[in-house]
């Protein structure tokens, strides 16, 4: 279905990045995934090898400008400009905004929300070429919800949704949509690690009684990836089990 | 070997879809030409591609005509 699509992957090495890297080798596209180190990267190479995907995992630090505009470098002379982007690195660094560190703050903004704008930016001119391009930015509920303990991630969500539209109107004329993913509670390492009664109140939360699949994350990232997806342009698609509709 | 102002006059007909008798040194790509904002930035990546310069946000806002692109290049390269 992607074959001869070339895309990037943001933090792919586990939890919904690495189901997103998976959906798209399963889809026949060439896929690269970052990880911010050298096991990460080479974990990501060895599933997509195992697999008979085509790809190869990178290290690349999305906080740091250098090692985007290195890691881009190395993926097109590689393979050829990535014709899609999905943003998905993300942090976390809760706490109480009366007890927060202003570093909590700087390093969540960074690495979630100014990396979307790196990223883009970087891949941008390839795109306009080729007058085609998907660039797929994960959000998050909490991003519209709200979340105490999050003021920085949900911030940063909220910046890439704010990005994703403007963006989405810069470069529409050129064959290129932008478009975000705000997922619910997803079964990660990151909601394994709650107890019993937070997971029931959390549970208690979600009209569907359950979490969600990353894999059902990654399936409309490959949709939105897609042909078909080509006049959905600026939207934030909810994937949360309908804890939150708008 | 083409002149400069050959090889721009080429990159604006490449970039903006427009026929070689419609651009005269005088045509402004907006006015005349009818290039949008993201034209133009697109106009002076594919110059600074050709050329192998660098243009400043500041001298790129000033190139609004061929002659300006023209003249640009011919002084800094």
């Amino acid at each position: 279905m992607l074959q001869g699509q070339v895309v990037l992957v943001t933090g792919a090495s586990r939890g919904i990045g690495k189901a997103i890297l998976e959906g798209f080798g399963r889809a026949g596209a060439t896929v690269i995934g970052t990880a911010t180190s050298e096991s990460g990267a080479s974990g990501i190479s060895h599933e997509l090898g195992k697999e008979g995907w085509n790809g190869d995992g990178i290290v690349m630090n999305v906080g740091d400008p250098e090692s985007v505009s290195a890691g881009i470098s190395q993926v097109t002379q590689a393979y050829g400009a990535p014709s899609v982007l999905v943003n998905n690195a993300g942090i976390t660094r809760d706490g109480l905004v009366m007890r927060m560190k202003t570093d909590d703050w700087e390093d969540v903004i960074s690495t979630n929300l100014s990396a979307a704008y790196r990223t883009s930016q970087a891949v941008l001119k390839g795109m306009m070429k080729a007058r085609w391009g998907r660039i797929i930015n994960i959000s998050s509920v909490v991003a519209s919800m709200g979340n105490p303990g999050q003021v920085n991630y949900a911030a940063s969500k909220a910046g890439v949704e704010g990005l994703t539209r403007s963006l989405a109107r810069e470069v529409a004329s050129r064959g290129i949509t932008v478009n975000a993913i705000a997922p619910g509670f997803i079964e990660t390492d990151m909601t394994r690690a709650l107890d019993d009664k937070q997971r029931e109140a959390m549970l208690s939360a979600i009209p569907a009684g359950r979490l969600g699949e990353a894999s059902e994350v990654a399936e409309l990232a490959v949709f939105l990836a897609s042909g078909a997806a080509g006049y959905i342009n600026g939207e934030t698609i909810n994937v949360n089990g309908g804890m939150y509709m708008n | 070997m083409s002149t400069i102002e050959e090889r721009v006059k080429k990159i604006v007909c490449e970039q903006l879809g427009v026929k070689e008798s419609e651009v005269q040194s005088t045509s402004s790509f907006v006015e005349d030409l009818g290039a949008d904002s993201l034209d133009t930035v697109e106009l002076v990546m594919a110059l600074e591609e050709e050329f192998e310069t660098e243009i400043p946000d500041e001298e790129a806002e000033k190139l609004t005509t061929v002659k300006d692109a023209v003249d640009y290049i011919e002084s800094h390269t």
